[in-house]
């Protein structure tokens, strides 16, 4: 029987059916016992399966994925918060320099099965250090996956994928997104994902232009689609999902049909992940296909401000979305 | 742990100021807790943006800024208004960094306090440097940072303590152990029985100070102070204290603390003890606590006022403040913007 849940307790949903699931899973991080996590995440979940499953750790996010990196060798599962996704900056040793890279350096005998979940995004009037989009940072290091859910069912669905992935995934979930409500089937079994990390989705059918994004700029991409459909421009709309593996091939086959390309994120636009998808598209047979340059839509390359209405002037909203397309359209 | 006044008002110790000075101390602490308290009405009623309160944390900021020379460096943290004002910094530029408006995070020239750190830890270097930086220069200055036991625990305390010791840095290390790294109590966050203690590591001195009490926070940063300034490097000083309110005012403490546990942390407020002990000396009465209230109040009036009047940022700030001269991209968005 399908229903709907919030984001959030989609993603609480699926962190109980994994530490139920399977004991070698654990979660670690700053305040997601007793508290609950800052945004509300891991509700529960320390009275349910107790403070050796649920860690609450002190504010060290070197020890939080190192000790991840090493628990996750001998086979554990481990579920790794930290609590903004700008303080894996405090982190990036162990997890660039070493989770990343051990498989390969250990000969591939050992696995780093860790999943890093971190909240990203700005629209919080959080300013400057606890905004930011880093994706393109960690897609850029061999060795990692990144992952970043739009829907609710995803976020469930992508985090169990990510668990049982035997690599290093930094799974990035968008702070705006946590209350929103969504369609969403749990599922019981948590040992076969239903979600596939490194597929992205055709998620609306349109034929006039595509535009391919993820995490909340695919939600802006659907309302912008839908604005659009008002003054006859019928919008095609991939949501990448992961975007390292990034899965082009949707893309590609998507601007054949229509010709026409938007790519949509929140970070900046200076090499970013639109940069990565348009060279994706263009190296491919798809490029004879195009009838328009290519647009990205991004923030300005400014870090967040504090104050509301730049902030919201600085990250990319769906009527920038809409402009983009209608310029693309024109041209 | 060092004690000089008692939550009583007593004397236990020899007074490192006398009584004038610290008339003007308890005064500070008046006006401190006044912007405290503004600070979180202010945010509930949506003027402010997030706000983390220091209520109960302020004899030893403002105790800690009391020895403290002109050109002495204050590297603090986001609870630290009180230490940064004693330092210099405007009271209006405090409200309007909180506002939602970085221009608050300019201090007026000539003072010599960091904008607050909103990171937990990464500032705790930054001092290190500023006082390897004034002894290069030979300049008479030291550098104070402060932050909470949280921090203790970042990989930064660790690298900030070791550098300073072994360069002998002009440092004072003020750790100001309010009892929680936001919901994490502090004996979930070290096995060290003090914090104090783990200056032995680096080979410094390490002080545990009753962090309520005035005069035993101005005793212990005054020598530590003097010991920096006669080449003997760093001080590792632990007030104990009590954050009274949330962590922030995005926060809940209901959920991990009891609803009564500030309730004997009140019986030892900074401000109550520091009353009965000028009180004693027949330093102050009834009359000049309201007098020294009612000017806190107006003060803060003021300063909220300056902030808000300062004209909303324009987009043009947003560019202008990312290099020194603009490039040609940055313009073109920044005519975007002004749209």
């Amino acid at each position: 029987m399908p229903e709907t849940t919030t984001y959030a307790k989609a993603l609480n949903t699926a962190l109980a059916g994994l530490l139920a699931g399977d004991e070698r899973v654990f979660l670690m991080g700053e305040d997601v016992g007793v508290y609950g996590g800052a945004f509300g995440v891991s509700d529960g979940l320390l009275d349910r399966f107790g403070e050796d499953r649920v860690r609450d750790t002190p504010i060290s996010e070197d020890a939080i994925v190192g000790a991840g990196v090493g628990a996750a060798l001998t086979g554990m599962l481990p579920i790794v918060e930290i609590q903004f996704s700008d303080f894996v900056v405090n982190a990036m040793d162990p997890l660039i320099n070493q989770a990343a890279k051990l498989h390969f350096m250990y000969g591939g005998r050992a696995n780093v099965p860790l999943v890093i979940r971190a909240p990203g995004g700005g629209g919080t009037g959080a300013a400057a250090q606890h905004s930011q989009s880093l994706e393109a940072w960690f897609a850029h290091i061999p060795g990692l996956k990144v992952v970043l859910p739009a829907t609710v069912q995803d976020a469930h669905d992508l985090l169990i994928a990510a668990v049982r992935d035997p690599n290093p995934v930094v799974f990035l979930e968008h702070k705006l997104l946590y209350k929103t409500e969504g369609h969403f089937e749990a599922t019981d079994d948590v040992e076969n994902p239903v979600a596939k990390i490194g597929e992205s989705r055709v998620i609306r059918h349109g034929s006039d232009l595509t535009i391919a994004a993820y995490s909340i700029m695919t939600i802006r991409a659907l309302q912008a689609a839908e604005q659009l459909a008002d003054d006859g421009i019928d919008v095609e709309v991939i949501d990448l999902r992961t975007v390292r593996p990034l899965d082009i091939g949707p893309v590609r086959e998507s601007v054949m049909k229509t010709g026409r390309l938007v790519v949509a994120h929140e970070a900046p636009i200076p090499v970013g992940v639109g940069a990565e998808v348009v060279a994706g598209v263009v190296e491919s047979n798809a490029l004879d296909y195009l009838l328009a340059p290519v647009r990205r839509v991004g923030a300005m390359d400014v870090p967040m401000p504090y104050a509301k209405d730049l902030e919201q002037a600085v990250i990319p909203q769906t009527g920038d979305i809409v402009d983009a397309v209608k310029e693309v359209i024109k041209s | 742990m060092l004690q000089i006044l008692t939550p009583e008002g007593d004397l236990v110790g020899e007074p490192p100021v006398d009584v004038e000075r610290t008339v003007s101390l308890y005064q500070q602490m008046i006006e401190a807790r006044a912007y405290d308290r503004k600070g979180m009405a202010l945010q509930k009623q949506g003027r402010l943006a997030t706000y983390a309160p220091f209520e109960g944390q302020e004899a030893a900021q403002i105790g800690a800024a009391a020895p403290l020379g002109d050109d002495d460096w204050v590297v603090a943290t986001y609870r630290d208004a009180a230490l940064m004002w004693a330092q210099g910094y405007p009271w209006e530029l405090l409200f309007l960094g909180r506002v939602g408006d970085e221009r608050g995070g300019s201090p007026p020239d000539h003072v010599p306090v960091l904008p607050p750190s909103i990171t937990v830890g990464g500032h705790m270097v930054h001092a290190v440097g500023l006082a390897w930086a004034a002894r290069l220069l030979g300049e008479e200055r030291i550098a104070l940072t402060s932050f909470g036991d949280g921090a203790t625990s970042e990989g930064d305390f660790h690298e900030a303590m070791n550098f300073a010791a072994v360069f002998d840095t002009p440092c004072v290390f003020l750790c100001q152990n309010n009892g929680y790294a936001i919901s994490l109590p502090r004996e979930a966050q070290t096995r060290s029985e003090t914090i104090a203690i783990k200056a032995d590591a680096y080979g410094v001195p390490g002080v545990q100070v009753d962090g309520n009490d005035l005069f035993a926070v101005v005793s212990a940063v005054t020598t530590a102070r003097q010991s920096a300034l006669a080449g003997a490097g760093p001080t590792l000083i632990e007030a104990v204290t009590y954050r009274l309110g949330p962590h922030t005012t995005a926060d809940d403490p209901k959920r991990y603390r009891p609803d009564d546990e500030p309730d004997p942390w009140r019986e030892r407020d900074p401000l109550v003890r520091a009353r009965r002990y000028l009180e004693a000396a027949d330093a102050w009465d009834e009359e000049s606590e309201r007098a020294a209230t009612d000017r806190a109040t107006e003060t803060m009036d003021r300063a909220i006022e300056l902030a808000e009047a300062t004209p909303d940022t324009a987009p043009d700030h947003v560019f202008e403040g990312m290099f020194a001269e603009m490039p040609p991209h940055l313009r073109q968005q920044l005519g975007e913007a002004r749209r």
